[in-house]
């Protein structure tokens, strides 16, 4: 998983056009999610005419892409919006504003019914491996069901290719009509994949995969994962809150901090010389299994405080209230996500292992992110006003920040 | 094992404050066979037993350890591998209707086992506290916070409302809670999910416990706020030199903060010692499984992880003979006169290091470092 995989292999025989849903004239230097300014706000209501009093910035402002082949990691903090995220480019959730892209065709606003052709190609594994399966079906009903919602009938019949399926995921064939209960956390997160893989996805957005299962467990799924990448060309979206699974999995790394990604990079230059200040922290604060470091806890940056809440968050750059570089720039003015080297973004005034940004100060780098900055911008002006009226009701607020980021 | 404990219900005399000073007059000569004289907490072949509609559910079988004052153990292992019901069990939270508990706990001179459960309700919460993995849960939600420290403080000291308040925000000052004063009054769910750990370590501490257990004290923590529980942690022991038994699966927080460590696999320890020799030389084949698991933080890995194979066993059929074997990728290295049905005892290797298993520690060496270690 070095670097990126070649192209992506053929995807089946069942991957055809279908009411022409995909976009034309696809290569492969296209990528295969094109994110441009996402947007996610869930509105506060309050009193019987639910009038909005202020709205929960869970996602604002994020660009990325996904390109073939490649995985992309997310990593952030509960509450920085990573699996709204996750939901917004699976069309699980509507944007609020921002634009989504699947191979070129654009699908922010599509309808339920536009949509499902493009459900085969966009897949989800979801994180509780409890929840995520209903325990009065089997595993075959649940595994067969993307046939049935598609109405495809796959090659010597749905249950031949479940049970192919399940074997493709370390199950026996034989568990084709046993119950979800009948299964440990391991093997349930197994059929959550094969879930997942039956339509043959190009993308697959996996929302905390392995969080819940034991170490011994979890390396086996993270495996899994890994194998059926090289085997079946699949893209996949890891969005995790362990810097550790995050560093073994991924190839490029988004680092989100209240709504924002505040970093973007490829693996190796993430972790060897982080940018953003917010990500030295965080890679810092994580206990490494080795005894001989236990001294070195002069080297970790310790966070002041919590993550702010959405609601209201800080003006100017929204992790001012906790670094220790912070200026009056940072206060004042956010800072765009520009290229600070190649392939390297971040967005901060003054950046660790990279010349300072601030205003001013000489910091005529890269602007080819420039217009994007401003795009995000407007968006933020119109959260600005919310907000101080937000501020009145700050009690009913906490609880539906708290569940609201996630 | 005669001396199971007594399981009839509690009567509920949760009046008896005490001084506080009953504790000290107990006879501090009395320990355990083979216990080092400062250690604080000793447990000697401790086993837990559930009767359950399903059969014997051997929770933790046999488990044994030493802890000194100012040490902190690190116990770790998979779900259902039996460390929460050890700790469970020092503190008597067991659930005394269903458990059979046999085997010694001596704290401080002081066998808990034989002790009634209203002598281990005298202890719990002075002499011994907990920290538990969901604050949220832990909290009373209808209480707020200053009430329940307060509460924790005065059933073990016979203060009035304004000392116990006083030394509530104290505490609460202590472990960094920001406006002390004002978030005395405040309730669980208006504290932030690092607060309340903090808050739930303060009411652990408002009586100076020698003892303190933390169960996965970081789990449900996000990685920064994690790190400062973990300082805290560290910083208050210091301070009050107690002794602290961490649990968690966690094998970077152990690193972190324990000094001595305890692997367990299926209610039992299956390697014990020092944390540095157990990281550095560890001695089962579940310790390697468990290092090559891990995907690394500290170094660019991008091989295959070495996972154990299969699952954690039921402990109502625990295999015979060594419990790990059906996963062990040595099981079948030929060893002298052993049979599959043999449970392997826990031996001495080196200074103080421990382990269960049947491969000759020549062998374990030479598979550790040309097999394990390299793919690290």
């Amino acid at each position: 998983m070095t670097e990126p995989k070649k192209t992506i292999p053929q995807q089946g025989d069942r991957g055809g056009d279908q009411n022409g849903a995909r976009g034309s004239g696809r290569d492969t230097a296209e990528p295969l999610l094109k994110v441009t300014g996402l947007v996610k706000h869930f509105p506060i209501t309050k009193g019987v005419l639910k009038r909005k009093v202020g709205a929960v910035q869970a996602v604002d402002g994020l660009s990325f892409d996904v390109r073939p082949g490649e995985t992309l990691g997310v990593v952030g903090e509960s509450g920085c919006g990573k699996s709204t995220m996750g939901r917004l480019i699976t069309r699980l959730l509507e944007p609020t504003g921002g634009k989504v892209e699947f191979e070129g065709r654009d699908i922010t606003h599509l309808s339920a019914g536009a949509m499902r052709p493009m459900r085969r190609d966009v897949q989800m594994i979801f994180q509780d491996p409890y929840g995520s399966l209903n325990p009065r079906h089997t595993i075959g009903g649940i595994v067969g069901t993307p046939f049935k919602l598609q109405g495809i009938e796959p090659e010597g019949g749905v249950k031949k290719e479940v049970q192919r399926l399940l074997e493709l995921v370390g199950l026996s064939p034989e568990h084709y009509n046993r119950y979800p209960h009948e299964f440990s956390g391991g093997q349930r997160q197994r059929i959550g994949i094969a879930r997942a893989l039956a339509l043959n996805p190009k993308l697959v957005v996996a929302d905390e995969p392995v969080s819940a299962l034991d170490v011994s467990i979890q390396a086996q799924v993270v495996n899994l994962l890994d194998d059926l990448q090289d085997e079946l060309g699949l893209t996949y979206v890891i969005i995790a809150h362990d810097l550790s699974v995050i560093r073994h999995v991924s190839d490029r790394i988004a680092v989100m901090y209240l709504g924002k990604i505040v970093e973007l990079a490829d693996r190796t230059s993430l972790y060897e010389s982080p940018k953003h200040p917010y990500t030295k922290a965080l890679l810092s604060a994580v206990p490494v299994p080795d005894p001989s470091r236990r001294g070195g806890k002069s080297d970790r940056i310790l966070l002041k405080g919590d993550v702010p809440s959405p609601i209201s968050p800080p003006s100017g750059c929204r992790f001012h209230t906790r670094c220790w570089k912070a200026t009056e720039v940072c206060r004042t003015t956010e800072p765009p996500l520009i290229q600070l080297a190649p392939g390297h973004q971040a967005a901060c005034h003054h950046p660790e292992n990279a010349p300072d940004q601030a205003p001013g100060a000489g910091g005529a780098g890269a602007r080819e992110t420039v217009e994007l900055a401003e795009a995000k911008g407007s968006t933020k002006a119109e959260g600005a006003k919310e907000t101080t009226e937000a501020k009145a009701s700050k009690e009913t607020e906490a609880s539906n920040g708290g569940s609201g980021g996630e | 094992m005669s001396n199971v404990r007594k399981t009839d219900t509690d009567t509920g005399k949760g009046t008896d404050t005490g001084t506080g000073a009953a504790s000290g007059s107990e006879t501090a000569a009395a320990k355990p066979a083979g216990a080092p004289a400062d250690a604080f907490l000793s447990v000697r072949d401790l086993r837990i037993h559930f009767d359950t509609d399903d059969g014997l559910v051997k929770s933790v079988d046999g488990v044994s350890f030493d802890l000194k004052a100012g040490q902190t153990l690190g116990v770790v292992g998979e779900s259902g591998s039996g460390k929460s019901v050890t700790s469970l069990g020092i503190m008597g939270l067991h659930n005394s209707q269903r458990a059979r508990i046999s085997g010694q706990i001596w704290l401080d001179g002081e066998d808990l086992v034989e002790a009634g459960p209203d002598r281990v309700r005298e202890l719990r919460g002075h002499k011994m506290a907990m920290i538990f993995q969901d604050p949220l849960s832990a909290l009373h939600p209808y209480y707020s916070v200053g009430a329940q420290i307060v509460e924790a403080y005065r059933v073990h000291n016979a203060v009035d409302k304004k000392t116990a308040k006083k030394r509530a925000i104290e505490m609460l000052d202590r472990v960094g809670i920001p406006e002390p004063a004002r978030r005395f009054h405040d309730y669980p769910h208006q504290f932030s999910g690092g607060m309340r750990q903090r808050a739930m370590i303060a009411m652990a501490l408002v009586n100076n416990p020698e003892l303190l257990i933390a169960d996965e004290p970081t789990t449900a923590l996000d990685v920064t706020v994690q790190a400062q529980i973990l300082d805290l942690i560290r910083d208050l022991q210091k301070e009050f030199h107690s002794a602290v038994v961490i649990i968690t699966h966690d094998l970077g927080v152990v690193a972190e903060i324990a000094d001595e460590l305890l692997v367990m696999y299926a209610g039992r320890c299956i390697e014990r010692g020092p944390a540095e020799k157990v990281f550095y030389q560890p001695q089962h084949p579940y310790t390697w499984g468990l290092l090559g698991s891990m995907p690394r933080i500290d170094r660019e890995q991008t091989d295959r992880l070495v996972p154990v194979k299969g699952t954690p066993p039921s402990l109502i059929n625990v295999p015979s003979g060594c419990a790990f074997h059906p996963r062990c990728p040595y099981a079948d290295v030929p060893k002298d006169n052993i049979t599959r049905t043999e449970r392997p005892e826990l031996r001495l290797v080196t200074d103080g290091h421990h382990s269960a298993c049947h491969m000759s520690p020549a062998e374990r060496e030479r598979i550790w470092t040309e097999e394990i270690a390299p793919k690290l």
